[in-house]
């Protein structure tokens, strides 16, 4: 209810705010202001990252004086509460009612994907955040386009690592029981594979495990364990793996979420040394991060991740198609080839989009130091440029079942 | 032999913290006829306040923090069966949903106090070694978290069985009507039975934190699990939540070991079978 009245209220307050306004804007095209929908959860088990999307993007638009382009900006934002039905009904709100000329978020792929066709249907363009991987693979829409990254697209340098630098040749990989874990360890364990590892041993856990005690009892013995875990799990994992004295005896790598900055903000010196992957880290020396890490940090005292830079970027990408297009968001079609077809210097790096709309931009290899008495992921290496197929033929890719629990085969478990 | 010996611990030790987690509401189960559903909400409200009151104060350890959360969730429960839940005493469908809501109001107000993220529940210092068990590492806290319920189950076994007030709640479990009827005040039963139970579940959030952390949906994760123990068990039984927590602290192990993709599937069987054919549970009784 009272995201509804919040909405209400921000509308009505920007609507009044448009009218006054409108004189002023006689150069820009259309009338009124370019209104942005965010869908993000606020409520709910994914709540963490969705406040960070909201927080994030609200932080750009200030900075810009909710102007893009020479033209104001309206966000409205709406709560998914991390649930399927909902996000298709605040979709719905935002397309209908607050008539929004693009949509970037949602944080979940079976948000995402509940709302895919519609805004495919209603020809809304949007920047996505989801890694579900066929939004951008088998099932593209030419109205999505995902400024993050698969769900496998950062694994596959870091299975690369593992075996070039890390000299691992045995690990276990345990993740979510859902597609974005499936997904992840699927890509992973294709790499490690093809470059000559194994993986010894798949587990997949319940989303929503309390105690994750009798699946640490149940980890082979192997150099490294793969942490394919989002929001919380990882960090809940880890703690008892600790405890059941396994840290010792191998390392702990993993995936773009295991260890996002928003775990390692409650993490102690247990987490230190753990490499992971992900297209982004708060550390990350280009010039754009460099004003927004410190910035994000000086407003919310703690350093953004994987959520706060998903919709950061998505405002940078958002804004040089509006600056290509002249603002002129009336025309999607123009507005979401102008997306596709920009390369954008962003807080992650520079980035551009495949034909499928998925982002090709730089994955960094990460491992967790301490800094100024914090914790961060410290860059470690930079494979450029990394599409979401990797060194793969594309249409030998795509001839491939999407990564499933059983797929690709694992042929190298340990009874 | 190891995988059986650990996973066995393992067993034992979430058996331990299903105990701390259902007792309570089997107790206000039984006593009041209400299947209170906010209860994974104040057991999750004695792991923040563990988490958080650990965090601040970094002399205080575990068994006092456990305390004192335990002491507040029971405050809170009492004020809200006295305010609330009496005033619904011939409603019972009203009773369910007004626990249900309250719930969400409490896991609303968790998420806006204390944010989104996970926060540990640090193990307390001298017991974070492990132990050695048959030449096995096993983890120290599970361990004396499965003493700290044993100790639970014979404190609440002399309350109920040696003492006055618990004569007067197993005879208002036994027989409501009756137990008014020779004089016991019945409805001040209710208020104390009411914040023990959510006082133990607020002190079991504490002690099962180091294992689970605070986390957003922690209450929703735990509910369904103490209602099986209850159902499975049988309403009201204390002996029935006891051996109820260890038969699905077995079964949920177990089963997510050996059959990881069924582990939900397994848990729920045994609650479907009893239902079915043994709807009073374990060691419920008829009627009453």
């Amino acid at each position: 209810m009272t995201i509804s009245r919040r909405q209400f209220v921000s509308g009505v307050a920007g609507a009044g705010f448009a009218s006054l306004a409108a004189p002023n804007l006689a150069f820009a095209q259309g009338a009124g202001p370019i209104r942005i929908g965010l869908l993000a959860a606020k409520t709910g088990p994914l709540a963490s990252g969705g406040i960070d999307m909201e927080l994030a993007l609200t932080m750009f638009l200030k900075e810009r004086d909710s102007t893009l382009a020479g033209r104001k900006v309206e966000l409205i934002s709406a709560d998914t509460a991390g649930v399927p039905a909902t996000a298709r009904t605040k979709a719905q709100e935002l397309v209908e009612k607050n008539n929004v000329h693009c949509i970037i978020g949602p944080l979940a792929a079976f948000e995402a994907l509940a709302i895919a066709d519609y805004l495919t249907e209603k020809e809304i363009p949007t920047l996505g955040v989801a890694a579900a991987e066929d939004m951008t693979q088998r099932h593209p829409s030419p109205w999505f386009a995902r400024v993050s990254s698969t769900s496998s697209q950062c694994a596959y340098p870091l299975a690369e690592y593992s075996v070039k630098e890390l000299k691992y040749k045995k690990i276990v990989t345990i993740g979510d029981d859902f597609a974005y874990g499936h997904e992840m360890c699927g890509g992973f364990q294709r790499v490690f594979e093809d470059n000559g590892g194994k993986i010894i041993q798949k587990i997949f856990t319940p989303l929503a495990t309390p105690d994750y005690g009798s699946y640490v009892a149940q980890v082979k013995s192997a150099d490294a364990i793969f942490l394919a875990t989002a929001g919380s799990n990882g960090f809940r994992f880890l703690r008892q793996f600790i405890e059941y004295g396994l840290k010792d005896k191998m390392a702990v790598i993993g995936g773009m979420t295991a260890l996002d900055e928003s775990v390692l903000r409650n993490m102690g010196d247990e987490a230190l040394g753990i490499v992971t992957t992900s297209w982004y880290s708060a550390e990350l020396d280009n010039p754009a991060n460099k004003i927004f890490a410190p910035a994000f940090r000086k407003q919310f005292k703690y350093d953004p991740g994987y959520y706060a830079a998903s919709t950061y970027v998505s405002g940078e990408v958002l804004e040089a198609a509006l600056k290509a297009t002249k603002a002129n968001v009336e025309d999607k079609k123009g507005l979401m080839t102008a997306i596709r077809g920009s390369t954008v210097n962003t807080v992650r790096g520079t980035i551009k989009f495949d034909e499928f709309g998925d982002a090709i931009g730089d994955v960094y290899i990460r491992k967790v130091t301490r800094s100024d008495g914090r914790l961060v992921n410290s860059v470690i290496k930079d494979y450029p440029n990394v599409s979401q197929f990797w060194t793969y033929d594309k249409a030998e890719f795509l001839k491939n079942p999407v990564y499933s629990r059983d797929f690709p085969p694992a042929k190298n478990l340990e009874p | 032999m190891q995988f059986w010996i650990i996973q066995g611990l393992n067993s034992l030790s979430l058996g331990g913290l299903l105990f701390l987690l259902s007792s309570g509401f089997s107790l206000i189960f039984g006593l009041m006829r209400l299947a209170n559903l906010t209860h994974g909400a104040f057991f999750m409200l004695g792991t923040y306040f563990g988490a958080i009151s650990l965090r601040n104060y970094s002399g205080l350890n575990i068994w006092v923090a456990a305390l004192g959360a335990g002491i507040a969730v029971a405050a809170i429960g009492g004020l809200f069966e006295r305010l609330i839940l009496t005033r619904l005493k011939t409603n019972p469908l009203g009773q369910v949903l007004v626990t249900l809501g309250m719930s969400f109001i409490i896991s609303d107000a968790c998420l806006m106090f204390w944010g989104g993220d996970s926060i540990p529940v640090p193990t307390p210092q001298s017991l974070q070694a492990p132990t050695r068990v048959f030449g096995f590492v096993f983890p120290t806290y599970r361990l004396v978290l499965v003493g700290c319920a044993i100790a639970a189950a014979i404190a609440l076994y002399f309350l109920l069985e040696r003492t006055r007030l618990g004569a007067m709640i197993r005879a208002g479990v036994d027989d409501r009507q009756m137990a008014r009827a020779v004089g016991i005040p019945v409805s001040r039963l209710f208020t104390i039975v009411f914040c023990l139970g959510a006082g133990i579940a607020g002190a079991g959030g504490v002690l099962g934190g180091p294992i689970l952390s605070a986390y957003p949906g922690l209450d929703g994760d735990m509910l369904p699990l103490a209602l099986i123990v209850v159902i499975l068990g049988g309403i009201g039984s204390l002996l029935g939540a006891f051996v109820g927590s260890f038969i699905i602290g077995f079964i949920y192990t177990f089963g997510s070991a050996l059959f990881p993709e069924l582990a939900y599937i397994i848990l729920f069987l045994p609650m479907i079978f009893v239902i079915a054919f043994r709807p009073q549970g374990l060691f419920g009784r008829v009627g009453a």
